[in-house]
């Protein structure tokens, strides 16, 4: 059997040749276990996954999959106990934990389902965290502050504080925050799992905008279909390997 | 000092708890600042006490008096520069409640003696040395009662006149200040001539001496040869450094030193545990939003930063009010007790130790929940949410 055949029945290979020759992401047989007492539980397993620059990628699966775990190690929030990982031509599986602090800082822009916003903060100053560790002046991080704003449609907003904007207005903010720093990847947990249908759809449409638009590579894991309807290609996840792709 | 704003806002969080425990530390401080020149107004009279002075006074105690014709004796002892003398007057000024010092003394050479300590005006030296019932007053005392140079002032003593009148009457002719930080500017002194030829009882005998010593590195031989020369007289002697005689006057309130350090002990162990109580309480419950600025990628050791320095913060606002309000109570009450302690100030030093202390308590209370946050793990805190 030709390779070419073997990738159109595996799921697995049929994700890893996605774009192989652009890919942002390039996961190789990827695995990610944790240990309960004496006992390894793996959660993912022998995940090949190629993510093309400017691809929106939405990942869906049941509860315990493995999704959020995949997108943990695809911002750097965790490492891998398998595999390789190499993110825009880097292998951060090998990076220590204060390597990949300084590598999401400047690479990946994080969307929660909950906003997960600084209740303290305005808007603006919420958008502004990434940038305070960056080298630019406080002029110029007003400036971009003031670009991610308009961006996301909040201008009008930006010295509300969480508490006084919707949930609509509070993930946008989040969304703000999140392309403020120019990341190279932008990967959102259930972006729309705190939202109404409309507003929901609105969201989608900002995160669809700025990947047609701004070229920004997403990966959106979601529970929700219609969600995912606005992503380029869908991924499900069962038990941490990938079963089906389209 | 771009993450300022944001430490600021953090502690303002929970503004009540945050200002609870800034009062506790206000009135920590206030006490620290009050007990700290406290217990440096006691010391300071020997910090201050001449290495080249001795002071002669009765083996048995101070109150007990010494012959007048020591004086002499005393003057013609080898190693010995210069000797003036001064006797405990014990008054008041129209009512038992203005105590203050007054002395009376040689005023030939009770100025050469502390020349280094007190400064009299030379027109009002004269002045007074040629009015046998003049009195010179130091600058704190002339500012407690308002008495200025002219004034008649009548002072009520413990010692009668001959004719049983208890009050002494006084002009001033000068009026002499400090020359260094914590000499005694709250007193009076006047003749002691004056003083001897109308008191009713214990004429003919001083105080204590004050001895001028040649060479202070002869200083402990010429006290041993000074008592060595009234042994077994019927007013045997005890002569020690300036320095070690007001040690030994001190020791008579007590070990003020200890008192107040051990209640600042307490009082400052007690706020270490109600800060870190608070910013334990502030830090557990922004352990999502912790985790959120590691995941946008502060560094571990930043989130430690950012805790101290809220903590630090917090200890800094408390602790400067504290030590302000006590700077300023201070203030007030030298006027009051400056006869008593002069020199009654906060000293430069208490504000140092205070700020050593306000840095210190900030760091420790802030060290378990600053630890805590540095150590985060992200995908367990988000977990949580």
């Amino acid at each position: 059997m030709s390779d070419a055949n073997e990738a159109a029945l595996d799921p697995q290979a049929s994700a890893a040749s996605a774009g192989n020759e652009t890919a942002l992401v390039h996961c190789t047989n990827l695995g990610k276990s944790y240990r309960k007492g004496k006992e390894s539980v793996p959660v993912l397993s022998n995940l090949n996954l190629n993510i093309p620059k400017g691809d929106f990628l939405a990942l869906m699966g049941p509860s315990g999959s493995g999704k959020t775990t995949l997108l943990n190690l695809l911002g750097g929030l965790d490492s891998p106990t398998d595999g390789s990982l190499e993110i825009a031509g880097e292998r951060i599986d090998r990076f220590s934990r204060s390597q990949l602090t300084r590598w999401r800082a400047r690479h990946v822009g994080f969307i929660f389902q909950f906003y997960n916003l600084m209740p303290v903060l305005s808007a603006e100053r919420n958008v502004e965290l990434p940038l305070l560790l960056t080298k630019l002046s406080s002029k110029q991080r007003k400036k971009q502050v003031a670009i991610a704003l308009e961006l996301v449609g909040l201008k009008d907003r930006a010295k509300h504080k969480p508490s006084e904007l919707s949930g609509g207005q509070e993930q946008r903010v989040a969304i703000a925050r999140a392309i403020v720093s120019d990341p190279d990847l932008l990967l959102c947990d259930e972006p729309t799992g705190d939202l109404d249908r409309t507003t929901a759809d609105d969201i989608l449409s900002l995160l669809q905008t700025l990947n047609q638009q701004q070229g920004k590579t997403i990966v959106m894991v979601t529970h929700d279909p219609l969600a995912a309807e606005y992503a380029q290609r869908t991924l499900h996840l069962d038990k941490g390997t990938l079963i089906t792709g389209n | 000092m771009k993450y300022f704003y944001f430490i600021w806002k953090n502690l303002g969080r929970k503004k009540l708890r945050t200002w609870l425990t800034i009062m506790s530390i206000v009135v920590a401080f206030i006490l620290f600042g009050a007990l700290g020149s406290l217990s440096a107004a006691f010391t300071q009279g020997a910090e201050i006490a001449g290495a080249d002075r001795l002071v002669t006074i009765h083996k048995v105690s101070l109150i007990q008096s010494l012959p007048y014709s020591y004086v002499n004796r005393v003057r013609n002892t080898e190693g010995v520069e210069a000797v003036t003398f001064a006797s405990w007057f014990g008054g008041y000024y129209q009512d038992p409640k203005n105590q203050f010092a007054q002395f009376a003394v040689d005023a030939e050479s009770y100025f050469d003696i502390y020349s280094d300590l007190l400064s009299l005006p030379e027109e009002q030296m004269e002045s007074w040395q040629n009015n046998r019932i003049g009195a010179v007053i130091g600058t704190a005392l002339a500012q407690r009662f308002g008495w200025e140079v002219g004034d008649r002032v009548p002072v009520t003593s413990m010692f009668p006149q001959e004719d049983g009148n208890r009050t002494w009457e006084f002009e001033i002719e000068g009026i002499f200040s400090a020359e260094a930080s914590g000499a005694d500017s709250g007193s009076m002194v006047f003749h002691y001539e004056y003083f001897d030829e109308a008191r009713q009882w214990d004429k003919g005998t001083v105080g204590w001496l004050m001895i001028k010593v040649a060479d202070p590195q002869n200083a402990g031989e010429v006290a041993d040869r000074i008592d060595a020369m009234f042994a077994n007289s019927p007013a045997e002697t005890k002569t020690s450094t300036e320095k070690a005689f007001m040690e030994s006057f001190m020791k008579q309130f007590g070990d003020i030193g200890t008192i107040t350090g051990l209640i600042l002990g307490a009082v400052f162990f007690t706020m270490l545990l109600v800060t870190a109580n608070t910013m334990a309480q502030a830090v557990r419950e922004r352990i999502p939003e912790m985790a959120i600025l590691k995941t946008l990628g502060f560094t571990d050791r930043s989130v430690l930063v950012m805790i101290l320095a809220e903590a630090v913060l917090m200890a800094l606002i408390g602790g400067l009010i504290g030590l302000g309000l006590a700077w300023l109570m201070i203030g007030a009450a030298a006027s009051q007790v400056g006869a008593f302690l002069p020199g009654f100030a906060m000293p430069t030093d208490v504000w140092v130790q205070g700020l050593i202390a306000i840095v210190v308590l900030g760091l420790l209370s802030g060290a378990i929940p600053a630890l805590q946050g540095m150590r985060l793990n992200i995908v367990t805190a988000l977990g949580r949410r």
